[in-house]
């Protein structure tokens, strides 16, 4: 049973709606201790001045305003900011935007092809109702990219050990389970 | 978190002089520093990116010995063939840490010098308790606390912390040597000493002892670790935990052993998470030494080299535990499991 239209748009959390646009820079604060980095987000390539001490997850969200990735808890337990740095699974709160250099990161909001046309893991996370509350859903989608990328998306108990960085308190954790299968099932065939 | 510069030389020498500037501290994956960072464990005025020093993520083997690289991330190295065909036991320590994501940055170089996850220490300054490693001198309030993911083996009443890597324990039974860099030239340390217990750092500085974790001197850096490769030894690791991924171990267990017509030609035994240290049970792995793998045999010798435990009053449970797991690693090491 998939969920109703206004439903989809309301919890716009598999980043379906989003478009990737990343924006501008903060002045800087203090020569020393700030910094210019080059990178891209979602394909744009960016150029930023930052304070050394920004995470990524502060700069998409507070900067460029990709508020997808989320800061559950700030301490890379929870997995709640998953990002794709350089194509590999990175919680964007343990990693400093002046470690980004020349890095390419996606976001969930970058998921999405021309048109809006949703990536597989996007529909399969839908059609499997793949979250309740929603706040963990855009790190468990990029999660779940990942992991059938890496080739870990095999069988019911290596999906659930290899998604195990991602919490999810709402426990929908047997639709997200089902939603990575049947998303890396969708992808071998395509 | 205080203000910081930001540095990320590409070759080791220009590291090491960065290092030894007042103040500064090295970053690859920054998965535990930034925590630090946070919550007032380390305030470096600056950091010392060594992620792109080039060469240092090598897995290679090479004159006997298998070479890791500092930089190698938990996943490369659990991933790497080699890794998983002479030196399991690390493979499978590392599979068993953290989480994909964080195994993604983590490195094999900084995941040794994680700090212990004793819920005093790693609260956020100020604290509002003693903690000897924040504020020496101040006390421990875990040594009559909570205290039942604490040390067995090797504390003071200064300090009962662990060390929590699964890694290390994995280098401390495969005999691994660290090679490092430093103002003073290149040096090994063996991963069996690599980490201090409590009582080790008390000798070695009175004054100062819960902060003193590991042999590693300031504006030194591990460049890589060399295993060496004995022929026809199996490895394996346990980690025994609450829950069954992302969580530190409450016990963890590393054994290699070599077999000759179920006969133990060698074997070697670490614990991890009884002591601030990897744990290697000599007594157990010289019993064990020229006897048939049976269970009853290496029960008993694991049991008499735990005989020296000394616990706290809420983890006397991680005797046996630690015994248990000791077991399961020797016997799944040896193809019993």
């Amino acid at each position: 049973m998939s969920p109703s239209p206004m439903r989809r748009e309301l919890d716009d959390t598999t980043g379906a709606a989003g478009a990737a646009s990343a924006t501008t820079t903060r002045p800087a604060i203090g020569a020393p201790s700030s910094g210019d980095v080059g990178f891209t987000v979602n394909r744009e390539r960016q150029t930023v001045t930052v304070d050394n001490r920004t995470t990524l997850l502060d700069w998409l969200r507070e900067q460029a305003g990709l508020t997808g990735a989320k800061k559950g808890c700030n301490e890379g337990a929870c997995g709640a900011c998953t990002v794709l740095v350089d194509g590999e699974r990175t919680n964007a709160c343990l990693t400093l935007v002046v470690q980004c250099a020349g890095r390419e990161i996606v976001t969930v909001e970058g998921l999405a092809g021309p048109g809006g046309r949703l990536h597989p893991v996007q529909q399969a996370f839908i059609d499997h109702d793949a979250f309740q509350c929603g706040y963990c859903t855009p790190g468990q989608v990029i999660s779940a990219v990942a992991c059938i990328a890496e080739g870990h998306a095999t069988d019911e108990a290596t999906v659930r050990e290899w998604m195990s960085g991602n919490l999810c308190r709402c426990s929908a954790y047997p639709q997200i389970a089902a939603a990575v299968l049947d998303a890396a099932a969708r992808m071998r065939r395509a | 978190m205080r203000e910081f510069t930001y540095a990320a030389p590409e070759r080791p020498a220009l590291a090491l002089a960065a290092l030894a500037r007042a103040g500064a501290a090295p970053i690859a994956g920054g998965t535990e520093l930034l925590n630090w960072m946070r919550l007032g464990i380390a305030e470096p005025a600056e950091l010392v990116d060594v992620g792109r020093i080039g060469g240092w993520d090598r897995i290679a083997l090479e004159d006997g010995m298998l070479h890791i690289g500092a930089l190698a991330t938990l996943n490369a190295v659990e991933a790497h063939e080699d890794v998983r065909r002479y030196a399991a036991a690390l493979s499978q320590a590392c599979l068993k840490a953290a989480s994909a994501q964080v195994r993604n940055r983590a490195t094999l170089g900084g995941n040794v010098l994680q700090k212990t996850r004793c819920e005093y220490f790693r609260a956020e300054a100020p604290l509002p308790w003693p903690c000897n490693k924040r504020d020496p001198g101040s006390g421990c309030a875990a040594r009559h606390g909570v205290n039942e993911r604490h040390a067995i083996l090797g504390w003071t009443d200064a300090c009962v912390a662990t060390q929590p890597s699964d890694p290390a324990v994995a280098l401390a039974c495969l005999d691994a040597e660290a090679d490092v860099i430093g103002p003073d030239g290149p040096r090994s340390i063996a991963m069996t000493e690599f980490h201090l217990s409590q009582a080790q750092a008390a000798e070695l500085s009175p004054g100062r002892a819960a902060q003193l974790e590991t042999r590693l001197a300031p504006g030194e850096l591990i460049a890589g670790y060399r295993i060496p490769l004995r022929e026809g030894e199996r490895s394996a690791y346990v980690k025994v935990r609450e829950r069954e991924s992302f969580e530190y171990a409450l016990v963890a267990a590393a054994a290699a052993v070599r077999l000759e017509g179920g006969v133990v030609r060698e074997a070697r035994l670490a614990l991890g998470s009884v002591a601030q240290k990897p744990w290697r049970l000599d007594a157990a792995e010289a019993v064990l030494a020229g006897a048939p793998l049976t269970r009853e045999i290496a029960r008993s010798a694991i049991r008499a080299a735990l005989a020296d435990a000394r616990p706290l009053a809420m983890n006397a449970y991680k005797i046996e535990m630690g015994a248990n797991a000791a077991l399961r690693a020797l016997l799944a090491a040896g193809g019993q499991a």
